[in-house]
């Protein structure tokens, strides 16, 4: 079903259909047939549906009043340098706050591409390379922003 | 009284109610060429008849090759869905003076399912969705030897989704069933709440653990195509959520 009209076959090979010779059909790579329900066990789709409602809600709390501080509040952008962040990290209640931040926006974020990578890669191969680029990614930024989160020395020179 | 009648048919026969359209056909015969075409064909036709009585014209006194399902005509077999000026419609069910007969008339078959010919598609995958729901009443023990009771409100429970005609319309303007056929589809799982919610039924947890899986209701993105398509007015989207309630609700 592509809106291209011109024939796909050029005239040197000598495109004559006939009742014979019928053109081929245009068909959809992923299709639906007897065998396509293997079941899979577990509620792992539930549960991301679920998490994206969840996290959206926590999210947006947790981005917006992060975005306050930072940009609005208190001279704006330009109070941040290594000694804001400091200071803020030094009280847990902020490393809690980001922690919690970066890990829900970091799953909402894989899950949300996730989806998109099921819905519109169409091939097995390239659905399985770009989710595991995707999944690398996510958990190098995660274990990377927590390693920095536990571990920032704000004596560091 | 007979002269008064005389008139009136005079007065109208006098002013013509037909108008000429022009009805944009998608064509695809694979018994010429791979290649598909849209052809116009210019039709006599009163405002006040459905795009199907044009298709008739054309097929019966313009081009007889022109292919398109069709049964009942009235809206109740559900054959004839198609793609008309861009929306997934009934045929049977679209006046022409519905649709600005100025401008051609654009007609396609529904997307999402393979053209065999004309307006012809392979619903083949959309009924394979369908059986796979299991669209029958699943019961356990004996046969009652009466009917099976049900009060008027536990009826009323499912009476939106018992009016599905299986015509595809929602099925083929699903986004998500475009990019990946593998999707249930509106149609199954609307056809599966017809069941779920039967109070006389006992097969609710089999049908929702078959629409609990990966390409069950959890892909459905809300986008609302399917409830805007379906020609018998089912709130499809509000049928696909209340499956997804049941399923988040039913174990804790
Ligand atoms: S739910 Fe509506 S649009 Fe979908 S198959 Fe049934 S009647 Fe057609
Ligand atoms: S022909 Fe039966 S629904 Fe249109």
């Amino acid at each position: 079903m592509s809106a291209d009209t011109t024939s796909a076959i050029g005239p040197v090979e000598g495109a004559s259909f006939d009742v014979d010779n019928p053109a081929p059909y245009i068909e959809a790579p992923r299709k639906r047939t007897g065998r396509t329900p293997r079941a899979t066990r577990g509620n792992f789709e539930m549960a991301a549906w679920l998490f994206m409602r969840l996290s959206g809600v926590v999210l947006v709390v947790l981005v917006l009043g992060h975005l306050l501080i930072q940009l609005f509040l208190d001279g704006g952008v330009s109070k941040i340098g290594f000694a804001f962040v400091a200071g803020r990290w030094a009280s847990p209640f902020w490393q809690v706050w980001d922690l919690l931040m970066l890990w829900l926006a970091m799953l909402h974020g894989c899950n949300g591409l996730r989806t998109v990578i099921n819905d519109y890669a169409e091939r097995a191969n390239t659905r399985l390379w770009l989710k595991g680029l995707l999944y690398t990614a996510t958990v190098f930024t995660i274990l990377l922003g927590t390693l920095v989160i536990f571990t920032f020395d704000p004596n560091i020179r | 009284m007979a002269t008064p009648v005389l008139d009136k048919v005079e007065k109208e026969s006098a002013a013509s109610p037909y108008i000429t359209v022009t009805f944009r056909v998608r064509r695809f015969n694979p018994e010429v060429s791979d290649a598909v075409v849209w052809e116009d064909f210019q039709v006599e036709i009163d405002p006040k008849e459905r795009v199907l009585d044009g298709l008739h014209k054309i097929k019966w006194d313009l081009d007889g090759t022109l292919t398109f399902r069709r049964s009942c005509a009235h809206g109740i077999c559900g054959s004839d869905a198609m793609r008309i000026n861009g929306k997934n419609r009934l045929a049977c069910k679209t006046l022409i003076k519905d649709l600005n007969p100025e401008k051609p008339i654009t007609i396609e078959p529904i997307k999402g399912l393979t053209v065999l010919k004309d307006l012809v598609v392979d619903m083949e995958p959309f009924f394979q969705a369908y059986r796979d729901v299991m669209p029958f009443l699943i019961t356990k023990g004996n046969e009652p030897t009466r009917e099976r009771k049900q009060s008027p409100e536990d009826r009323e429970r499912f009476d939106d989704t018992t009016k599905c005609i299986l015509c595809a319309a929602c099925t083929s303007s699903c986004p998500v069933f475009w990019n990946d056929g593998q999707y249930f589809g509106p149609a199954a799982i609307v056809n599966a709440h017809r069941f779920i919610f039967d109070s006389r039924d006992e097969g609710g947890e089999q049908r929702l653990e078959i629409l609990n899986d990966k390409d069950g209701v959890w892909r459905c993105r809300t986008t609302f195509n399917c409830t805007d398509a379906c020609p018998r007015g089912i709130e499809i989207t509000k049928a696909i959520q209340e499956v997804k309630r049941a399923l988040i609700t039913r174990r804790f």
